[in-house]
């Protein structure tokens, strides 16, 4: 696995270029990803990767193309210090996993091996030894996510029929 | 412990006496909303969970902004499927070519979004509506699929940044303006998570159009929610466009706040933020003599008739500079309409700009305006990110409708008071 890390405010524009919104699915979408910040992300990320980021990751536009595109990667999760508040929410209702931890930020540097665990939000830099502990999720959060996003959870209790 | 204005509106739709920061709710929903580029993935997502039927065919929007009129194959396969999925469900407020404006402008003007109510929108600028004392947030396509379908969402209770306004804008400044100079002020995650509410005695010399640019940007200071409390100016607003009963809600006198903010409208400058985040502000002084090739003036950030009104008394009998492209875009065709019988549109055309039917196309560098390689805008528009009007290495500015105005007369950042 490789380590993408990036800096503060990595909006959702250059997370996936307006110009690609109307891509026919995720595929498309996942060939175009980071585009406009690391060109030569798409070709060369794999499944397993984690993207590290700063604070206010995913700041911008609304677009669930941007989690969606990192997810189609095949990426693990995104790490970051924060996350804006509408890719925090889109990442939860598509049953991506996004980990807040400013500590494993700062940890975490390219070319390391980090092995994380979603249930206990321990996440571990195998190279350096270090631990970190990202921010639980409240349980309404977890039973989203458990049930594999939002519409499967709502129609699992019954809400969305 | 008292209440926020947006706590208390978010109580009432979960149906609770009180909530506080950091709770979770699950809120019922006076509205939906969804565009060209957003529906389409709530669509893929209603149908692939097997969704049968909406929740309330009066209280879902879709309104055809962003790539309209379509500018390409793809991009009018995705307007074909908002309008097949509309036409199946009988959604009354569907916005097509001829009716549709920029939603943020068009929601409000059509009495579409009324005090009290709780609104959300797959477009991260649908914070607009807190101008008319409404709980409005930007969300996902999913949470669009969940709304239409349940007419409830997931919020955590957020906590506030109390921002208080003092005197009165001078001359050549506007809303634009104070909502730069507050992100500026605390910076683009700023209010990460939380609301923005506006309170002192500033607010009731502020008109509604220049409330509906300060709270469309709240997002842009990472805010959950931007909202204004209900006056006589939001009534007059109301008037003739909401006629269903609204409830206008009041902070409590108790209300916590994680910060307040004091501005003062009457020292402001006109003042724009240099590429490529909304926080990297600077006065126009600081920033005149910058050169440009593009002008922006429209979205759902300054499309409306003030900003248009604005604009054209500084563009009214001189020239557009050689060298600069001009482009206005009125955000409705009612705002469309109010400008051309007022003789703006003549003013624009006359001075050598181009007059768009409404879009949000340049805004995201989506058509009518994309630059080229190193090309510098103006732009009165919401976010000036790498790459965002064109390729990465152009360049945007974001200003008001005035200080656009007049930088289109000179070809370089100017000062409105000096053409």
């Amino acid at each position: 696995m490789k380590i993408y890390k990036y800096g503060d405010n990595v909006d959702t524009d250059v997370i996936i270029p307006a110009r690609y919104l109307n891509a026919p699915d995720e595929k498309s979408l996942a060939s175009h990803c980071m585009e406009d910040i690391d060109a030569s992300f798409a070709s060369t990320v794999e499944a397993g990767d984690i993207v590290v980021g700063g604070s206010n990751f995913g700041c911008g536009s609304s677009r669930e193309h941007a989690p969606l595109a990192i997810k189609a990667c095949g990426v693990r999760c995104v790490i970051a210090r924060s996350f804006a508040r509408i890719f925090y929410r889109n990442a939860i209702n598509i049953g991506f996993p996004i980990m807040e931890c400013p500590e494993a930020v700062d940890g975490i540097h390219a070319g390391d091996q980090v092995s994380v665990d979603f249930n206990t939000g321990v996440i571990v830099n195998e190279t350096t030894g270090q631990k970190f502990q990202a921010a639980p999720f409240p349980e309404f959060v977890n039973v989203i996510i458990e049930n594999g996003g939002l519409l499967k959870s709502l129609k699992a209790r019954g809400v969305a029929k | 412990m008292g209440m926020t204005m947006t706590q208390k509106i978010l109580a009432r739709s979960a149906g609770l006496d009180s909530v506080e920061a950091g709770q979770l709710i699950e809120g019922k929903l006076d509205l939906v909303l969804g565009n060209d580029i957003t529906t389409p993935v709530a669509i893929t997502e209603f149908n692939k969970a097997g969704l049968s039927s909406v929740f309330d065919r009066d209280r879902i929007a879709i309104v055809l902004d962003h790539s309209t009129p379509c500018k390409d194959i793809k991009s009018a396969q995705l307007c074909a499927a908002c309008r097949d999925f509309a036409k199946r469900h009988e959604i009354t407020h569907f916005y097509d070519v001829g009716q549709m404006g920029v939603e943020h402008a068009l929601l409000p003007e059509q009495g579409l979004t009324a005090p009290g109510e709780v609104i959300i929108g797959a477009d991260s600028h649908t914070c607009t509506y807190g101008a008319l004392g409404a709980f409005s947030t930007g969300v996902g396509s999913t949470d669009m699929a969940a709304g239409m379908a349940t007419g409830l969402a997931w919020f955590k209770v957020p906590s506030a940044i109390r921002v208080n306004l003092t005197g009165k804008l001078p001359k050549f400044v506007s809303g634009k303006d104070v909502v730069l100079h507050l992100i500026g002020m605390i910076g683009v995650d700023g209010a990460l998570y939380q609301s923005l509410e506006f309170r002192g005695d500033g607010v009731a010399a502020l008109e509604m159009d220049d409330r509906f640019t300060i709270c469309n940007m709240a997002i842009e200071a990472g805010a959950k929610n931007g909202i204004f409390p209900v006056d006589a100016k939001t009534e007059e607003y109301l008037k003739g466009r909401v006629d269903r009963p609204w409830t206008a809600f009041e902070a409590d006198p108790d209300a916590a706040y994680t910060r307040e903010v004091t501005i003062d409208l009457s020292a402001l400058r006109p003042t724009v933020a240099l590429p490529h985040l909304p926080e990297n502000t600077k006065t126009v002084d600081e920033a005149a003599g910058m050169p440009v090739q593009q002008v922006v003036i429209g979205s759902c950030t300054n499309g409306r008739l003030k900003d248009l009104r604005e604009a054209a008394a500084i563009l009214r009998g001189k020239k557009v500079a050689d060298g600069v492209r001009c482009i206005v875009i009125p955000a409705t065709q009612q705002i469309y309409l109010d400008a051309m019988e007022e003789g703006l549109i003549a003013d624009f055309i006359q001075a050598g700009a181009a007059v768009s039917t409404p879009t949000c196309g340049p805004c995201l560098g989506g058509h009518m305006g994309v630059l080229s390689d190193n090309e510098w805008a103006v732009s009165t528009t919401n976010r000036n990110f790498v790459g965002r009007m064109g390729p990465t290495s152009s360049m945007i500015i974001l200003a008001s409708p005035a200080v656009a105005a007049a930088t289109a007369l000179t070809g370089v950042i100017t000062d409105p008071a000096t053409v």
